[in-house]
């Protein structure tokens, strides 16, 4: 498990300065990418273009394996349906996004440099997540109350 | 000085590395948002130390970058500090809610064929172009 550990590190310290590279972590030519009907500044279309060149045949090469080579099992999200949660979760993200100009990678990345807007946009982010985890405490049991059958619980889901 | 949109394939090809790394070696989705949004709902602790380890260098790395190449980080001219609060507000609910960011539906969904992440990714991808569109019309692009 420990080499795991270092395996993670090494994965998150790359992705942080992947997305300082990319240009992601400047708020400002994120939102000049989102602007279309301004000053269209497209770059960023290059960044999705080339993390998916990369991992996309990874991904299906890897998989034909039968486990990764660290430890004994996948943790893949298995769910292929579209449901009015992702849908809703997804817009609400957007807009926020469109709003601030900082998704959760970039802000993470971008915390130390310590900036009032990082931080605030961070503090508020990690709130925003708290308030996520309430609000779904609060509907599971109220489900649970009104219904005698005990609802799925939506935590068995692995995130994409 | 490489021209900035090869600078972006260039980083993108990076950030596609990461998260093949982490899938190769532990199975997992490098998704920030599920990353960090385990961490705060309480995963047991044997699902706790990756986590930590790869939330730890992206911050270790952020802080070798404002040491060192500052002009990578820039802050976003155009918004108010009440504006960021509302955003991260919505963003860290949002991803939340729909199981994943940026990273976690668009890199790595769209790189797996995920009819799920493919309808998220399209879903949060429209509502900021929208979003940003709104604030350039009706305020001029500064909120």
């Amino acid at each position: 498990m420990k080499g795991s550990i270092v395996t993670a590190a090494l994965s998150g310290g790359l992705f942080a300065l992947g997305l300082a590279v990319a240009g992601m972590t400047q708020p400002d030519k994120v939102i000049g990418f989102l602007d279309v009907f301004g000053a269209w500044d497209p770059d960023l279309a290059f960044v999705m273009a080339g993390a998916i060149a990369v991992n996309a045949p990874t991904y299906f090469l890897i998989r034909r394996r039968s486990a990764p080579f660290l430890l004994p099992k996948w943790s893949l999200p298995s769910r292929r349906d579209v449901d009015k949660r992702l849908v809703a979760g997804g817009a609400l993200f957007g807009v926020g996004w469109g709003l601030g100009g900082y998704c959760p990678g970039p802000a993470l990345t971008s915390l130390p440099s310590a900036s009032g807007a990082v931080i605030t946009f961070t503090l508020a982010m990690l709130a925003g997540m708290a308030l996520f985890q309430v609000w779904e405490r609060r509907g599971a049991a109220q489900r649970s109350a009104s219904a005698h059958q005990p609802s799925p619980l939506s935590s068995t889901v692995v995130d994409a | 000085m490489l021209p900035s949109w090869l600078l972006s394939l260039i980083g993108g090809g990076l950030i596609g590395g990461a998260a093949a790394l982490l899938l190769a070696t532990q199975g997992r989705i490098a998704g920030i948002s599920g990353i960090a949004g385990g961490l705060l709902a309480g995963a047991p602790s044997s699902d706790r130390g990756w986590r930590v380890a790869f939330l730890g260098a992206m911050l270790g790395v952020g802080a070798l970058l404002a040491l060192l190449w500052p002009s990578s980080i820039g802050v976003p001219e155009a918004r108010s500090l009440p504006t960021l609060v509302v955003a991260g507000l919505l963003v860290g609910f949002g991803t939340r809610m729909g199981n994943g960011c940026t990273s976690g539906h668009g890199v790595c969904g769209l790189s797996r064929f995920s009819p799920r992440s493919a309808a998220a990714t399209g879903t949060f991808m429209g509502a900021a172009f929208v979003t940003v569109a709104l604030v350039h019309f009706l305020f001029g692009g500064t909120l």
